[in-house]
């Protein structure tokens, strides 16, 4: 910041008016939001456990206004997705991640979650979280030491700080549509390529089928 | 008495209180000039429960601290680089995930492999840090890297390295991991000696 | 390694030959030991062998898969609780209908293992209770641990893969798929014709027609379901408890959340390959995974270790247990209700033996440390700014047990953690040894079982330590328990301090990365901080394992989950599961 734009008197011009008042609400509100992202309580493999050790005296993720885990998704901000997604999971991941609230925001942290990790040509892993959720920061690692960890909520923050409160889409019109939860069949269902389905069940001959 | 032995509990909880004061207080001043301080803190010297303030303040990794590998190559003197890589395999073969993708470079006349990487390429995604690449690479071409400073907003294109993104100079992997350099420098040293005095003979 | 002073298994199992004639032939495949039972006799044998020889432990059940014969074979390995090597039955069936008749009323630890091996085989156990699958989901199409079925990433029998050298051009294994996840599904399928599996069938707990009357007054019974997100369990899990009133009726625990294909990936992993692998078993303790894996290999390569690094070895995995039970009982804290201040204490002296392991090894949780007939490196110079010894020093004679007796006055005394854990979860020592309850968890039920000492290994012989029991077997006693073997743990670092030879080699022979391992079976087992870790490992002479199988005793124990919760209120159930201290990444691996 200039020292002109901090003088109270420094005019405005006036088209810029609305935009200052939304840049200095911007702030506030990205302020309030980086520092108390709620992560929700909720580990799913070895990563899980350097979350906890991150949380812990020694890297005291509350200086970050993130020690309130709650373990209810209807109460958090943030998702950690801290270990390898299996199939069997995912659909309680989806479900969780439906009923968390916006503004919400989903960590893939280590490589399982990113995509798929050591672990990825398992019959039962699913190859990144993000093939069913979005995801707004990965963490490379196996698992990430806490510090990295630590880095990957600051380069969250960093996007929070990014965003606007005019254009965020929790304030858009409409509702936002809830991803569909897959389905345990045979194997994994993804109910969003239906219409795959359909088209290969048509021409039974070109199909990438094992067993 | 009913009630002693939760007022004994707290007491320890007090105690761990008072240290963590006592500590604190009395490193106060020296501990944001003075890196030692920190690790003095973090060592089992240490008392009451610390805290490293990251990222102003770094917990230091030790030398042998694996993360993601990376590939090394030589600054030449007229700076050109050159690949310690040879483009053997071994770290292809000896990864669990098999999360390494080498394609050699061939000669484009006798078609016969010329020793370095035509491409190289890691899926970070499914590295698992173990460290087998850098321990079995008989040319010490690949090191497990300390930077772990990497989270990124997306995966599609950042999360495979590929030669370049891998490639770090000698000089970098000699500042992070000193002894096991001077070490190695040492063995290829001798080894070097042996040969021409193998020669000479 | 040394040989046990017990009795050996020759005596008894000869007379198993002469009893059951016919049906009870040894296994005389090169490599292998142990008898080939006949199916139709197996209840028998094993009543015979628990009964009158001693074999009251059942320490795992496995199948194999042996394509090239059309068999599949259920494999148990059966043990004395006073101690001795294990004994194998086998028992082999065709692979187009595999039926074993089921041991469960013989030895009630076979529950779970037996539906693992259904699960992954698809081998029948005739009279089995609820012989569902266990890890994957019912509806799942194929058994995938069987030799011939391939999942939808399928690259390569082997590993290495061609793809990666010389001409690796990187492709991600979900663009060749043509949903771009990792699946496949039988021919012709669409979401839209399927029906899926119902609750109730999958889980009858939740039929009401099986819920009766209780009290003589109409009551309906209630099931909640705990999980698999939830914040008391230890990673996820999931519970079906049926409550009457608030009195626990009924309680199936149900799991695979974690389930990642270990023993697949681990069969088409070279033996080296493996080795990370086994630390993200229980992902708490990787250096006695690490150690109990190497066992079972270094059995079938048959090296000598040499002398420093058998010592290092027993350093980093008793300072391992310490770690775990640091954590089991921080963490059991937590779950009685006293939020992560118990746990914060835990943590801070688990960080600086993390801080050991990530200067020696190299990472602090997923350590990759042992190799066969070795350890990867040598014990570092410094940690941060000391001397590595005196790190070492300080921490096993001072620092570690003074931390213990902090716990130790912090919590064992303080009269709500005696009232919620005394004569809670009460396990009686017969009941866990018939379910085949590891570690402290069989310890604290006065059964003195411990592989150090009933199957030593390495170099326990020359330590001197005490096998520690306590009588109850409730939760309070398997608190108690794990302060006490923290204890003797750090007397054993002590002694290894003092009489580590300081030079020498830690590695016999050349470091190798394609080691070919002579063909035969072998089981490695070791007490690992959460009970008996095994390894049953099959060679056929290559450089892959033809059958590679954890005995995991977080899965294994949670058998007993079930018994132990029954009668108690829902509030106890989580303190129940915590004193248990299972890791999922064991349970589902
Ligand atoms: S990324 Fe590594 S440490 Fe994390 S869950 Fe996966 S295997 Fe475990
Ligand atoms: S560290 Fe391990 S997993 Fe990663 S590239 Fe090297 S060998 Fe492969």
């Amino acid at each position: 910041m200039t020292d002109a734009l901090e003088n109270p008197n420094y005019p405005v011009p006036d088209e810029l008016k609305s935009n200052v008042i939304v840049t200095t609400i911007d702030r506030l509100y990205n302020w309030g939001r980086r520092s108390s992202v709620w992560p929700m309580m909720f580990g799913l493999a070895c990563c899980a456990i350097e979350m906890i050790c991150t949380a812990a005296s020694r890297y005291d993720l509350s200086r970050f206004g993130m020690e309130v885990m709650r373990p209810s998704p209807r109460q958090s901000d943030l998702m950690i997705v801290s270990g390898t997604v299996t199939k069997k999971m995912i659909p309680v991941i989806v479900r969780l991640y439906n009923q968390m609230p916006e503004p919400k925001y989903v960590m893939a942290m280590g490589a399982c979650a990113s995509g798929g990790g050591p672990f990825k040509e398992g019959y039962n892993v699913v190859s990144g979280v993000d093939k069913f959720i979005p995801v707004d920061v990965y963490v490379p690692g196996c698992p990430p030491t806490p510090q990295a960890l630590l880095n990957g909520l600051i380069k969250l923050q960093e996007k929070i700080d990014s965003q606007s409160i005019a254009s965020v889409p929790w304030y858009q019109s409409g509702n936002s549509e809830p991803v569909p939860v897959p389905l345990l069949g045979p194997d994994l269902i993804d109910l969003r390529q239906r219409p795959l389905f359909n088209q290969l069940a048509k021409q039974p001959a070109a199909q990438a089928v094992t067993e | 008495m009913y009630g002693l032995g939760i007022v004994k509990g707290l007491w320890v909880t007090v105690q761990h209180f008072v240290d963590t004061y006592t500590d604190d207080i009395r490193w106060l001043s020296k501990r944001y000039i003075d890196p030692d301080k920190l690790s003095y803190r973090q060592s089992s010297k240490g008392k009451g429960l610390f805290t490293v303030q990251y990222p102003e303040e770094k917990l230091e990794v030790p030398e042998r601290f694996r993360y993601l590998p990376f590939l090394l190559y030589e600054e030449k003197p007229d700076g050109t680089k050159e690949d310690r890589c040879t483009s053997c395999g071994i770290c292809a073969k000896v990864c669990p995930p098999q999360c390494i993708w080498i394609e050699r470079t061939e000669d484009p006349v006798t078609k016969r492999p010329v020793p370095a990487p035509k491409a190289f390429f890691i899926d970070t995604d499914i590295c698992m840090n173990c460290g087998y690449c850098a321990e079995y690479c008989p040319f010490d071409a690949i090191k497990m890297d300390h930077d772990y400073e990497i989270a990124s907003y997306d995966r599609t294109g950042a999360h495979v390295y590929d030669k370049e993104k891998l490639s770090k100079p000698v000089s970098y992997y000699a500042g992070i991991r000193p002894t096991d350099y001077a070490a190695e420098e040492q063995a290829r040293a001798e080894a070097e000696a042996k040969k021409a005095a193998r020669k000479a003979r | 390694m040394t040989e046990v002073v017990a009795p050996t298994v020759e005596a008894p199992a000869a007379a198993l030959e002469s009893r059951f004639p016919g049906a009870v032939t040894p296994d005389a495949r090169a490599g292998y030991s142990g008898y080939v039972v006949a199916a139709d006799q197996l209840i028998e044998v094993a009543t015979a062998l628990r009964d009158e020889m001693g074999y009251d432990y059942l320490s795992s059940v496995t199948g194999v898969d042996y394509i090239a014969d059309g068999k599949l074979e259920a494999v148990y390995h059966a043990c004395k609780t006073t101690g001795g090597p294990a004994l194998v039955l086998k028992v082999q069936a065709p692979r187009e209908a595999p039926v074993v008749p089921s041991l469960v009323n013989v030895y009630p630890g076979a529950d779970f293992q037996e539906r693992e091996a259904y699960d992954m085989y698809g081998i029948r156990f005739a009279g089995h209770p609820n012989l569902k699958r266990i890890l994957m989901w019912e509806g799942f199409a194929g058994y995938p641990l069987r030799k011939d079925w391939k999942e939808a990433y399928y690259e390569g029998e082997t590993k290495p893969f061609e793809s990666r050298w010389p001409g690796g051009d990187f492709v991600r294994a979900e663009e060749k798929n043509i949903f771009s996840h990792n699946v496949a599904y039988p021919a012709g399928f669409t979401p839209d014709d399927w029906v899926p599996e119902s609750e109730v069938s999958q889980y009858p707990v939740f039929d009401p027609s099986t819920q009766g009357e209780g009290h003589g007054l109409k009551t309906d019974k209630l099931v909640v379901n705990i999980g698999p997100q939830h914040p008391s369990t230890h990673g996820v899990f999931r519970m079906l408890v049926t409550l009457d009133g608030e009195t626990i009726v009924n309680l199936q625990p149900v799991m695979g959340y974690l389930h990642r294909n270990h023993e697949k990936i681990g069969e088409r992993n070279t033996f080296l390959h493996n080795m990370p692998f086994t630390d993200r078993l229980d992902y708490i303790s990787s250096m006695s995974n690490n150690l109990g894996y190497a066992l079972a290999v270094e059995k079938l390569m048959k090296v000598k270790v040499p002398e420093r690094a058998e010592y290092i070895r027993v350093l980093m995995v008793e300072l391992t247990r310490i770690c775990n039970h640091l954590w089991a009982v921080g963490f059991l804290l937590n779950d009685l209700g006293a939020f992560f201040t118990p746990a914060l204490y835990a943590i801070r002296e688990r960080e600086l033996i993390l801080d050991f392991f990530e200067a020696t090894a190299g990472s602090r949780m997923m350590c990759n440390y042992m190799r066969f007939g070795g350890v990867a490196r040598d014990l570092p110079e410094r940690i941060r700014d000391d001397n590595t010894l005196d790190f070492l020093n300080d921490m096993v004679f001072n620092r570690l047990p003074r931390a213990i007796d902090d716990l130790e006055t912090y919590l064992t005394d303080n009269e709500i953690i005696r009232s919620r854990c005394i004569g809670v979860g009460v396990l009686p020592p017969q009941q866990a040894v018939a379910f085949s309850a590891a570690g402290p968890l069989l310890r604290a039920s006065g059964v003195a079982y411990d592989l150090r000492r009933a199957d030593p290994y390495s170099i326990y012989d020359r330590f001197d330590f005490k096998v520690c029991t306590r009588p109850n077997g409730d939760i309070y006693d398997r608190y108690l328990i794990r302060m006490d073997e923290m204890r003797e743990s750090a007397k054993i670092c002590q002694q290894v301090l003092r009489d580590m030879p300081t030079g020498g080699d830690i590695l016999a022979g050349k470091p190798a990365y394609n080691v070919r391992v002579p063909a035969g079976e072998s089981y490695g087992r070791v007490e690992g901080p959460k009970g008996e870790l095994g390894f049953y490992i099959v060679s056929t002479g290559k450089t892959n394992p033809y059958r590679y199988h954890v005995r995991a005793p977080s899965f294994i124990n949670i058998t007993l989950l079930g018994e132990l919760c029954k009668g108690h209120k829902v509030a106890d159930v989580v303190a129940i599961l915590g004193s248990i201290d299972i890791v999922l990444g064991e349970t589902d691996r």
